[in-house]
């Protein structure tokens, strides 16, 4: 692999946790708009990482040094699990690591460790995030795996940048299974990134919290960290779906005017994508904790459906 | 005590020269009948099992005298306890090298009544006696199961030694009855459901180091016997069987982690995990067995590899999360989760081992639990080489339902280490908890750090592993390691790659590089304050989320698969009780009827005992005329 | 051949027929009775848009004409009329929660999968991607009788009868090319009969019984008195 190859990998990972924060703000601004109002500026979020930074970290007497430690882990999994995946060209040397099965693992190792550190503390609230976390988590699983072995039969691999290299190959076919493929993983992506319907990120009611609930006693660097990675997911989300389904405009050769088409193709990819779920988050409300089962298994529908559709009307005997 | 940990070594590189060996030693020992005297071999798959054997021994080994001397307060005799100890190591042992039925069955037996003696050496506790009462009925139908599966092989192969076995060529018909005998013995043993019920009974009433040692390594004996005589004797391999072994392990798995949700009984959620994990290993094998009646053998190596990856896994993490259940019994002297709390800052040693425990049976990157849960399902993705559309549909099912026991566990084990590790100590005897003795922290320790090892050098272990399947199926996985240390590319490196090692690192150095960049000028330091009460009273200890809390959503969501009795019990003044109960529906749908059927029998067959020795010695005589008119 | 090989407006049909599989999983699952309705709904046009393309593909003249029919009867008229007879019933807001969603769909599944595996034995070359089309359709129709099975509430039978006939349908448009015209009209206009007398018995049931729930139709039995 060329210099050249490490240096837009490494581009790749700065660009995911340069970016992400922008695409909050662009969601925010949406929402904003659609409910008539002028918003705050797209810039906001970084603003308020750096405040968070340069403030004092609190930690509870009752915390013990994983609650310290959990910050880092998330971070570091969530960040490592982004950067490999395809956002401005393929050929890339990460894109060796980029296993669809082990970034959901690591996306697994991250909520684990942000679960413990809610229970950390010993209130109510971290035990009730934490509950909830994981029976979405447990249910988002199956719709989630389905959804990626329809991509990983079609495509002979589980590697997601040879996926993104069959579909940008065989662009123009429609396939039914990859249209409930992503519509499954559209759904797994609303429960994950804990948006509206599933959760709201803007709440300030710890009984509606669940996301938030799990960062409840944290503050500063570490709420910091959080905060980012938390954005950083919901980019990760955002570019796997619109690069693996959508991949027109990705760079396939490394010269400079390629990279730049490829990430004014991401953007105005994540542009759209980011304004569908403004809309959405506007038109629908927040379920029931336990009205979620049903969302995940009509995700595990459809990603079910997608994985028949495969087998049965897109291999010929 | 020491001389068990000396067993495990020497039984670990015993067990690492066979794998390395290539070819298998054979000896014929001077015990056993003079026309069938007792044959032993030590080839790639029994090496395998005795590494496995001797590797959880020695921790346990390191961490049994410790845990051993309080128990010397009790009124139970320690010497009993480790004669019985000793004859169960040698009964496991002895299974595993054994080339012939006789000595299969007679070690079987051994490894199942000192067992069956340990489960009820705190016989005092009447409930414990009734563990191990069932534990011993359903060894004992286990075993005959198993007998007469090798007396069908015997019949075809001309004798009870093995190589005779092997050489027998069964017809489709013969073979599935021997497949289904070895199944269901086999099956019952290492705790497959319908057939689990003894399993969470008996684990938890051990002592915590016999318990780990009946979890970690009596199960997988069971899983050796199955490979054996499946994969080794029959040397059929039918796509029905794989099927079939397909459907009961995705159910096991799932309804071991359902079960396990529910409880807050330490040792018994670890026992209930104990299914789980079988029924994974059993996917894996029922893949392999599917890929092989079908033609692609490789895949077939795959699927094998998978679930002898996991075997270890499962000994390793079991093991050592028993281990840490018994640490946590010897210094609190509670087994109740919902008593605990705060205890990594009280014992923070076995906090952090038990911490490697979770993660690892959680699977998740980069301990060893995730590599073999990664291999399964690279062996699932396989099925679109397949011919049989019903089987590229029914392949992907079962890996979501092994998804969703995947996450399931990480939710389990959330809790566990939640509700028993952090937050605040719920009762006194909690909160005075001590750390363990050296010993038992070494033993725990060892554990983990091959939890670890197994983790990051996927690659070797896989080029240790891969003699068992080039010597039962012919062909190994010559791919796997095909790209160096760093990749494991179980297929094809275009296929799919992991490397452990790249991984670890690179979390780490990020990790550590954030922390760093992060931690410098004034605002390093860290202030400890309240935690967030709503302004409100400061919270307290019985305010926290209890396991049972933790694991409502998930009782609600698959509530119809539990047997589940719920009540408010409204006392006299404001004192109200809720009360719980989450039973196991196999009872009420599987044991009851057989107990009821049995019980029915026994009374028609009562009729037989009239007293009247005229009566006793015409049935003696009947039975004789009926004998001599057989054998003429 | 796999799906790259095939040209495109053959992807499309397959696209639809995926889709209107998805449709009728929705109505078994769907609690909403008015949303079932619109789910039927668009289960008539996508079956109007299959028999379109496949007119157009195979320059069937008469298929559009069993299109139009199709999208007039099926996606408008009795929508229409199934609609106006709940609000005449004042079921309008009506919700019924299935009972075990989740083993529901799982039959469901299962079905799909059996009816793969009956259709796999067509060897007819030339119809390899039709006949992936009939194993949808055989699942389609088996899906509207396991929803007669599973809900309980009359309107929702009709529709699941009525699933049933555009399972039959799309199977006879993408095998053979269409049923004689004749035919056609005539099982039209019975579907049609069939929607008014539904509507008559709606009416009746709820007289004698006070409820629309099938199973309290059990009270007709010899040992009537018992149970529900």
């Amino acid at each position: 692999m060329t210099a050249a190859a490490w240096g837009v990998a490494l581009l790749q990972g700065l660009l995911y946790a340069a970016l992400a924060p922008l695409l909050v703000g662009w969601v925010r601004k949406v929402k904003a708009a659609l409910q008539n109002r002028r918003g705050a500026p797209l810039i906001q979020p970084y603003r308020d990482l750096r405040k968070l930074l340069a403030k004092d970290a609190r930690v509870a007497h009752t915390a013990s040094p994983l609650f310290q430690v959990a910050p880092y882990v998330v971070f570091a999994t969530t960040w490592l699990a982004a950067s490999a995946i395809p956002l401005l060209a393929t050929g890339l040397p990460t894109a060796a690591i980029a296993d669809m099965i082990v970034l959901v693992g690591l996306l697994a190792l991250g909520r684990f460790f942000l679960a413990l550190a809610a229970m950390d503390v010993g209130t109510a609230f971290g035990g009730m995030g934490a509950s909830r976390e994981m029976l979405i988590a447990a249910l988002a699983e199956p719709a989630m795996l389905m959804a990626v072995f329809t991509l990983a039969m079609t495509a002979h691999s589980t590697n997601l940048a040879t996926v993104v290299d069959y579909n940008l190959t065989n662009a123009l076919v429609l396939r039914p299974s990859f249209l409930f493929a992503l519509g499954g993983l559209l759904l797994v992506a609303i429960a994950e990134t804990g948006r509206i319907p599933v959760d709201n990120p803007a709440t300030h009611l710890e009984l509606t919290m669940i996301h938030e609930a799990m960062l409840l006693e944290y503050s500063g660097r570490h709420l910091a960290l959080m905060e980012w990675a938390a954005q950083i997911k919901l980019l990760l989300y955002g570019t796997l779906i619109a690069n693996t389904f959508l991949p027109w405009g990705i760079a396939e050769h490394l010269t400079p005017a390629a990279l730049a088409l490829g990430l004014v193709a991401i953007v105005f990819k994540l542009v759209l994508l980011a304004a569908a779920l403004a809309v959405a988050e506007t038109v629908l409300a927040k379920m029931r904790l336990f009205r979620t089962p049903a969302f995940l298994n009509l995700a595990l529908l459809m990603s079910l459906l997608g994985l028949l559709s495969y087998v049965i009307l897109e291999v010929g005997t | 005590m020491p001389l068990l940990g000396l067993a495990g070594l020497a039984a670990l590189v015993a067990g690492l020269v066979a794998l390395g060996e290539g070819r298998a030693i054979t000896a014929t020992l001077p015990l056993g009948l003079p026309w069938l005297p007792w044959r032993v071999r030590l080839d790639a798959l029994a090496g395998f099992f005795l590494a496995v054997i001797g590797v959880v021994t020695c921790g346990v080994g390191l961490y049994g005298p410790a845990y051993v001397r309080a128990l010397e307060h009790g009124r139970d005799s320690l010497i009993v306890l480790g004669g019985f100890t000793g004859l169960f190591l040698t009964g496991m042992l002895l299974v595993t090298l054994a080339d012939d039925a006789f000595l299969f069955m007679v070690a079987w037996e051994l490894m199942s009544l000192s067992s069956y003696f340990l489960v009820a050496f705190q016989h005092e506790n009447a409930a414990n006696r009734r563990a191990a009462f069932l534990y011993l009925l359903m060894a004992h139908v286990g075993g005959l199961s198993i007998l007469l599966a090798f007396g069908v092989l015997a019949s075809f192969g001309g004798s009870f030694a093995f190589e005779a076995m092997r050489t027998g060529a069964m017809p489709f018909g013969w073979a599935s009855v021997a497949f289904l005998l070895a199944f269901l013995g086999f099956g019952m043993k290492a705790g497959l459901v319908p057939l689990h019920a003894w399993l969470p009974e008996a684990h938890p009433v051990a002592p915590s180091h016999i318990s780990a040692l009946m979890s970690a390594v009596m199960l997988k004996v069971a899983v050796y016997g199955f490979l054996r005589v499946v994969f080794d004797l029959l040397h059929q391999f039918h796509w029905q069987w794989g099927v079939a072994l397909l459907l009961v392990g995705s159910f096991s798995a799932l309804m071991g982690v359902l079960y396990a949700l529910m409880q807050h009984d330490l040792k018994r959620l670890l026992a209930y995990h104990s299914v789980e994990n079988l029924g994974i290993i059993f996917i894996g094998l029922g893949l392999s067995v599917v890929f092989l009646g079908t033609g692609h053998p490789v895949l077939g190596s795959l699927g094998l590899i998978a679930a002898l990856y996991h075997t270890v896994n499962h000994a390793l993490f079991k093991g050592l999360l028993f281990l840490g259940a018994g640490a946590i019994l010897h210094s609190s002297h509670e087994r109740d989760l919902e008593q605990m709390g705060g205890l990594l800052r009280r014992m923070p040693w076995t906090g952090l081992f038990f911490l490697v425990g979770c993660i690892s049976i959680s699977a998740l990157p980069p301990f060893n639990g995730f590599v073999s849960e990664w291999l399964t399902f690279q062996a699932a993705l396989q099925a679109w080489q397949l011919d049989s559309g019903v089987l590229r549909s029914l392949i992907p099912i079962a890996s979501a339902v092994l998804a969703l026991t995947g996450a399931l566990a990480a939710a389990c084990f959330v809790k566990v280490y939640g509700v028993a590790f952090l937050g605040q100590a719920r009762s006194r005897h909690v909160r005075r908890a001590r750390p363990v003795p050296m010993g038992m922290r070494a033993g725990q320790g060892l554990l983990a750090v091959f939890c670890l090892v197994l983790g990051i050098f996927p690659t070797g272990v896989i080029e240790v592993i891969d003699a068992v399947p080039r010597q039962i199926l012919g062909s190994g996985l010559p791919e796997a390691s095909a790209h160096g240390w760093l990749w494991l590319t179980p297929v094809s490196a275009a296929t799919a790659s992991y490397s452990a090692p790249l991984l670890a690192v690179i979390l780490g150095v990020v990790a550590a590089g954030v922390a760093w960049t992060l931690r410098r000028g004034a605002v390093r330091r860290v202030r400890r304050c309240d935690a967030w009460d709503c302004g409100f009273a400061p919270p307290a200890a019985r305010m926290q989320y209890t396991a049972t809390a933790f694991a409502q959503p998930i009782r609600r969501v698959f509530g119809l698969l539990f047997h589940v009795e719920e009540g408010v019990d409204a006392g006299e003044g404001a004192a109200a009780r809720y009360r719980l109960r989450v039973r196991d529906r196999a009872w009420g749908l599987l044991y009851a009827p057989v107990a009821q059927a049995v019980e029915f029998a026994a009374r028609r067959v009562v009729r037989l005992q009239s007293g009247n020795i005229r009566v006793y010695l015409g049935w003696t005589l009947a039975t004789l005329v009926a004998l001599l008119w057989i054998i003429a | 051949m796999s799906l790259t090989g095939l040209p495109l407006l053959q992807q499309l049909l397959l696209v639809l027929a995926a889709l209107v599989l998805f449709t009728s999983f929705a109505l078994l699952a769907q609690a909403r009775l008015v949303s079932a309705i619109h789910v039927f709904a668009w289960q008539g046009v996508l079956v109007a848009a299959v028999t379109t393309l496949v007119a157009a593909a195979g320059q069937l003249h008469h298929l559009y004409f069993s299109a139009l029919l199709t999208l007039l009867l099926k996606g408008l008229a009795i929508p229409w009329m199934l609609h106006r007879l709940a609000r005449r019933l004042g079921l309008a807001r009506h919700v019924e929660s299935l009972r075990g969603p989740a083993l529901t769909i799982m039959a469901a599944v299962g079905l799909v999968i059996f009816s793969y595996w009956l259709v796999l034995p067509m060897v007819q070359e030339s119809l390899v991607f039709t006949r992936n089309i009939i194993a949808i359709s055989l699942a389609v129709v088996l899906i509207g009788l396991l929803t007669m099975v599973f809900r309980q509430q009359a309107l929702v039978q009709v529709l699941g009868f009525m699933s049933m006939e555009n399972g039959l349908f799309l199977a006879a448009v993408s095998a053979t090319g269409g049923m004689p015209l004749a035919v056609e009209l005539g099982v039209a206009f019975d579907v049609l009969v069939a929607m008014v007398l539904f509507g008559v018995f709606f009416f009746q049931i709820r007289e004698s019984i006070d409820s629309l729930n099938v199973d309290r139709l059990n009270r007709l039995t010899e040992t009537a008195g018992e149970g529900d």
